[in-house]
């Protein structure tokens, strides 16, 4: 491996005609494959589903909770429904459904979860969930990801849809990074090497993978050695990869799209601190609400740069 | 689709001694135990009897049967009188409703799909099981298969938002191979429902939501039987059929008590009501 990463760069298109596309294409081979929407398909690309496949796709409404309840029966006769809403909805806002009908009851349904954190954006507040992936990891059964770019959500798409209990997925429906090149082997609750490196380890996730990219750079540059780790599935956790980075770097940086209670930050904590304790230091958002702004403006307000990482290195390595 | 037989004076018979029958069971269960949900329990066993021995397309010995009929409890704290159809139709080992439960059951005091043979769907907090239900139904509509759902909310159960999602959701997608029940035995944890949150005008409700709406004495078993039959030949709504019951029906420590929700027994009280109603169906075979 070289020392320096390529630098992440735009797509021309945004990630949701992507997953428009995976969707339909495997709804071709499989019949069983249901997308479900509560009043938003206009905005998470769905639409072309319902063209195509009027029978199999459902719109409940403005009814998160139905959505959900009515995504445990389709699981329950077999068929594989995919819900889709903005993070909050497919979360908090039907928590206890996720909880019984489909997480106790052990039904492999797919939610889909798009706009993570500040990628809410001009919607604000209300919109921005920095808790959902941390409520969801607290549900036994429930895998959580968070593919961080079009490339990585084709490489998991199918184990995500096949999986076996139900996943929940946060989607950056309106992104256009490009981290990966498309000939990465991503499993899914195996965490993804970017770069090797001994004096430091950086693991971040979705959004902030790209801040953790320019990051790395930054240290490489002064002849810092990092080693850059994708934690894409924060549940189940991949204890072992994360131990022998703490005792190979000795020293660990996360960084997350997300509150640092109970999301990436919490879940390597709890690893380490278990199996081999060294210095982590958290960048995520520290235990506020959102707000109107752009993602670029929030990132900087909440200190989520690829500046902050490198700081929060620097004063890990002292 | 598969149609519905007029009943027989001896399938009335049969029906209301299974009743009784299963009351019984429910009544031998819970006081095994010595505390439960005695009052949602006994106050569906027709509407169960009817179900699971005259109408649903089950085959106990293969509780996975893909084409089989499914019935979701959603008022999930009634599993007790569920178990006792299911262990009276052999679905487990009989003697499996002492275990009701105690350490390690397959018993749970509310309904869990993965514990129990012949339990459809995991149900127990209020409100969510009728919205499973539609979801079973749409599968099966987007199937195009033949199979029936069947679903039993509570009365107090009701007050939950979800149920009207689910309402309004079932009868725009037209599910007619949907049949719901409301035991409406008019009480609650606390109180009257009338008093705690008044459902009426209930029917009317059920009606705005466009349901086809019966009413029925959920005590009577033809009654049910009949208006399941009306369920039947639906062709673009969704039936829901209010059973008129009493909550604890059928124990003279529980009949129309608003403490029998979730009550102690004793074991006289509950020889004797068990008595009373082996009395009922004294001369016909009982298990």
């Amino acid at each position: 491996m070289t020392n320096k990463l390529p630098m992440p760069t735009q797509r021309d298109r945004e990630l949701r005609e992507t997953y428009g596309e995976l969707l339909l294409n495997l709804a071709e081979e499989d019949s069983r494959i249901v997308v479900l929407n509560a009043d938003l398909a206009r905005s998470d690309s769905t639409l072309k589903f319902k063209e195509k496949f009027p029978d199999r796709f459902v719109d409940v409404g403005v009814a998160e909770a139905n959505m959900m309840g009515i995504s445990a029966g389709l699981a329950n006769m077999g068929l594989i429904p995919i819900p889709h809403t903005f993070t909050p909805f497919a979360t908090r806002r039907a928590y206890d459904q996720i909880t019984i009908s489909i997480a106790y009851a052990g039904l492999p349904v797919k939610i889909m979860g798009t706009d993570p954190g500040v990628t809410a954006e001009l919607n604000g507040g209300t919109h921005m969930s920095f808790e959902d992936a941390g409520i969801m990891r607290n549900l036994p059964n429930m895998v959580v990801v968070e593919p961080a770019d079009a490339v990585q959500l084709s490489a998991m798409f199918r184990d995500i849809v096949y999986h076996e209990k139900p996943v929940y997925t946060r989607l950056y429906r309106r992104r256009k990074d490009k981290f990966f090149v498309g000939d990465e082997k991503f499993e899914l609750g195996k965490i993804y090497t970017m770069k090797d490196g001994k004096d430091v380890t950086i693991i971040a996730s979705g959004l902030m993978v790209g801040q953790a990219m320019i990051a790395t750079n930054m240290l490489e540059d002064e002849g810092i050695s990092v080693r850059l780790l994708n934690m894409h599935t924060l549940k189940p956790v991949d204890e072992e990869t994360i131990v022998k980075a703490a005792k190979d770097t000795g020293r660990i940086i996360v960084a997350e799209n997300h509150s640092i209670l109970n999301g990436w930050g919490s879940a390597v904590c709890e690893v380490v601190s278990e199996h081999y304790p060294v210095p982590v230091i958290r960048i995520g958002v520290k235990d506020h609400f959102g707000e109107v702004g752009t993602t670029d403006f929030l990132l900087e307000k909440y200190k989520m740069t690829a500046k902050d990482i490198y700081v929060a290195a620097k004063r890990i390595l002292k | 689709m598969h149609t519905l037989p007029e009943l027989t004076a001896e399938d009335i018979r049969f029906l209301k001694r299974k009743s009784t029958q299963i009351r019984i069971i429910t009544l031998e269960m819970i006081g095994h135990l010595g505390v439960g949900h005695i009052g949602g329990s006994l106050s569906i066993a027709e509407v169960l009897s009817v179900l699971y021995y005259k109408v649903m397309r089950i085959d106990p010995k293969n509780p996975k049967w893909e084409g089989r009929d499914r019935f979701v409890l959603s008022k999930g704290h009634a599993g007790p009188a569920l178990y006792s159809v299911l262990a009276d139709l052999g679905y487990f080992p009989y003697d499996w409703i002492y275990t009701l439960n105690k350490p390690n059951t397959n018993l749970p005091s509310h309904c869990d799909r993965l514990k129990t043979p012949g339990v459809d769907m995991t149900a127990g907090s209020l409100g969510q099981g009728l919205s499973a239900a539609v979801g079973m139904a749409l599968a099966e509509k987007i199937k195009k298969s033949d199979v029936r759902v069947y679903a039993l909310i509570g009365d107090g159960e009701s007050q939950e938002g979800q149920i009207w999602e689910a309402a309004m959701f079932a009868s725009h997608n037209k599910l007619n191979n949907l049949i719901a029940f409301t035991d409406y035995n008019k009480m609650q944890i606390d109180g009257y429902v009338y008093e705690v949150n008044n459902l009426e005008p209930l029917a009317d409700k059920w009606r705005a939501f466009n349901w086809h709406t019966i009413e029925v004495d959920g005590h009577n078993v033809e009654e049910i039987y009949n208006a399941i039959r009306e369920g039947f030949v639906q062709q673009d709504k969704p039936t829901m059929i209010i059973l008129h019951t009493i909550k604890g029906k059928g124990a003279f420590f529980s009949e129309g008590k608003v403490t029998s929700h979730n009550m102690p027994i004793n074991p006289e009280e509950l020889k004797i009501a068990i008595d009373a109603l082996k009395k009922e169906i004294e001369g016909d075979e009982l298990r």
